[in-house]
């Protein structure tokens, strides 16, 4: 008997089949469940149901949506925000959950620590109630997001109903140009494919751009396959991917073992993909956001959009909707557009290469405008004070803040103020997304840090060392 | 919760592509607990007031991507609204909205505001007044949970069994998977 090749998702779905309905949903087994401090409306249904934690042992609980930037020995003044931070100790003690909390060396955001500390392992499922849960398939790891009632599920049963989803490749050709990150990659990728291009679908990132790529850059391609409305972000693991978990805190003991199971976790030759993508990586330019969804981003050379050019009516409004939220004018260069403040941080760019590249624009500099950088872990944290990049930033005038998700989202108070325009290093410009009326430009470190220095919108290859 | 058969009511609409969660509901009221009333928080800061009595909604393309907060399923279900039909979903936001007795219709309709409609969900059809009826696709085991209103872990639990024998099972396939 031969079998038919298969995709890296299907070998990784077939394992984790527990139960197959012919109509529709497989149950899927969980290996990793991380839960946060909005996670406690999936607590309160357990509660309510008076359900227990089947494996307390593969459920993780991290403060990081509502964690503060700033000054961590003073008490949270917001009482909602420090409520929200004893729900989520309260329930990780009850249900015997580990949690890595504001004061642990391990806190940080669930998609940065839990990489870190080696609990997301190529070939795992991978759950947490955060849409940014795709990340993790930067390691060949299924990981996607769920909401409240599905964490409950989980929780109790430590499976998922799931229907298959299609595949969809997209292989990146070339090598991306000096200055250019993975950032504006996934950035292009999403203007591509639109911000619903690739709903229903799990992604494989393929091609010898990707394959170049280190692990943090690699999470930041995963993290935003979301963006693009993906169920899940997928890369193929090899030894860049073995070489990085090494000697981490969790993985498996017998660690050559695993390396050997983990070489089978590929697409097969001639495996099916539902749909199939090409692009050429070497042609991105450093690339930024000028509306409100990530689909707008463009090469840094672009210009805002005329929308009397647009022959398509709704195709129109919207940008007519969405320049009039940025508080932009049609046919102005977006280089040299001026910003208010900087924010360098987030799941997507708040790792140790996404610092030293933010680092590398600003040292010996000073930053015409406010901003904030937020590492992504207290390990992080770390590894970059060892190095003396908080310094970097320091001396350039930025805030150097507490890991956590901050500005993000702003839950933690760490808000954009309305009608302000922020250079973000995060995923998500949507209106009201930094706070309300606040105007997201996305981009990748080095570029934020160029937008820093200019006050505007700047292309790094200009400012580069 | 409320099984969803066969709703007759007027339309509301809001057609605007790419409405994301953090449109449905802003972030700042996530740390309500659900017995504070999620309805109004809906479109909080888009400034759009839905006409009283609506439950069903028409929005445009890609309805509920971004974050996966099922708080914008508690905000439409809490205003009242049954019934969403946009030409696309975000996934988990469709995923959330299912398991609250919220439906949701994959179609394009381009009807205007109060309109009524009667959405059929064991014939799987869109009605409009006088017209013909719009077929829509809906996944059979999301289907069924909807008419019957029944908790998905109830359901799982059925299967106990098999889930203790694939953990067992798994444990010696997968021995890399453990914590280490
Ligand atoms: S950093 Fe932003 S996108 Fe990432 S988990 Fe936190 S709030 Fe979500």
């Amino acid at each position: 008997m031969t079998s038919q090749p298969r995709t890296l998702f299907d070998k990784i779905w077939d394992a984790h089949a527990v139960v197959r309905r012919a109509d529709s949903a497989d149950l899927l087994w969980i290996d990793r469940h991380f839960v946060h401090e909005g996670s406690f409306h999936g607590f309160g249904m357990l509660d309510h149901a008076g359900r227990r934690v089947r494996r307390p042992d593969l459920t993780f609980g991290v403060a990081d949506h509502y964690v503060p930037s700033h000054d961590r020995a003073l008490p949270i003044a917001d009482p909602e925000v420090a409520g929200m931070l004893n729900q989520l100790r309260g329930n990780a003690v009850r249900h015997g959950i580990a949690l890595f909390g504001l004061d642990d060396p391990r806190q940080g955001i669930v998609h940065v620590t839990g990489p870190e500390q080696g609990l997301t392992l190529p070939g795992l499922t991978v759950v947490c109630g955060d849409s940014h849960t795709s990340t993790h398939g930067a390691f060949g790891a299924l990981g996607f997001g769920i909401g409240a009632s599905e964490v409950a599920h989980v929780l109790a049963t430590q499976t998922l109903w799931q229907r298959r989803p299609r595949r969809l490749r997209i292989t990146a050709h070339g090598l991306l140009a000096p200055h250019v990150a993975a950032k504006d990659l996934i950035l292009a990728i999403i203007a591509r494919i639109g911000a619903g291009g690739a709903v229903g679908h799990v992604v494989e990132y393929a091609g010898e751009a990707i394959r170049a790529l280190g692990m943090e850059a690699r999470m930041t391609i995963c993290n935003m396959s979301i963006e693009a409305g993906a169920r899940a972000g997928l890369i193929a693991p090899d030894d860049t991917t073995f070489a990085w978990l090494a000697g981490r805190a969790h993985v498996p003991r017998d660690f050559d073992a695993a390396v050997a199971a983990w070489r089978a976790l590929r697409s097969d030759e001639g495996a099916a993909f539902d749909r199939e993508v090409a692009l050429d990586a070497a042609g991105v330019a450093p690339t930024v956001t000028w509306g409100t969804s990530p689909e707008t981003a463009v090469p840094v050379s672009a210009r805002v959009p005329d929308p009397d050019r647009e022959p398509d009516a709704v195709k129109r409004a919207r940008i007519y909707e969405q320049i009039h939220y940025m508080g932009l004018t049609p046919g102005t260069p977006l280089e040299g557009l001026a910003i208010d403040r900087v924010f360098i941080g987030s799941c997507t760019n708040a790792r140790l290469p996404d610092l030293r590249a933010a680092a590398a624009v600003l040292r010996g500099r000073r930053a015409a405008v406010p901003g904030l950088v937020v590492p992504g872990s207290v390990a992080t944290k770390r590894a970059a004070e060892a190095e003396g990049l908080d310094r970097v930033f320091r001396d350039a005038g930025l805030v150097w803040g507490e890991p956590g998700c901050s500005m993000c989202v702003g839950m933690n108070g760490d808000l954009v103020s309305p009608g302000e325009r922020c250079a973000a290093t995060s995923n998500r410009n949507f209106p009201g997304r930094q706070g309300p009326g606040a105007r997201t430009h996305l981009m990748s470190p080095a570029m934020a840090a160029a937008a820093a220095v200019r006050g505007a919108i700047a292309d790094v290859r200009r400012l580069a060392p | 919760m409320t099984p969803f058969t066969v709703l007759t009511a007027p339309v509301a609409v809001l057609d605007r592509a790419n409405i994301d969660t953090d449109q449905i509901i802003p972030a700042r009221f996530l740390r309500k607990p659900r017995s504070a009333g999620y309805g109004g928080f809906l479109f909080a800061d888009l400034g759009v007031r839905l006409p009283a009595g609506s439950a069903i909604l028409r929005a445009g393309e890609n309805f509920g991507c971004g974050s996966s907060r099922e708080g914008a399923v508690y905000a439409l279900v809490d205003a009242g609204i049954r019934c969403v039909i946009a030409p696309g979903f975000g996934d988990i936001f469709a995923g959330n909205a299912a398991q609250n007795g919220l439906l949701t219709v994959a179609l394009s309709l381009d009807v205007p505001e109060g309109t009524v409609l009667t959405v059929d969900l064991p014939a799987q059809e869109v009605r409009l007044p006088g017209g013909t009826p719009h077929r829509f696709a809906i996944d059979a085991f999301r289907k069924q949970r909807l008419l019957e209103g029944r908790d998905d872990i109830d359901l799982t639990l059925a299967h106990a069994a098999e889930i203790a024998a694939f953990e067992a099972a798994d444990r010696a396939a997968r021995p890399w998977a453990a914590i280490g």
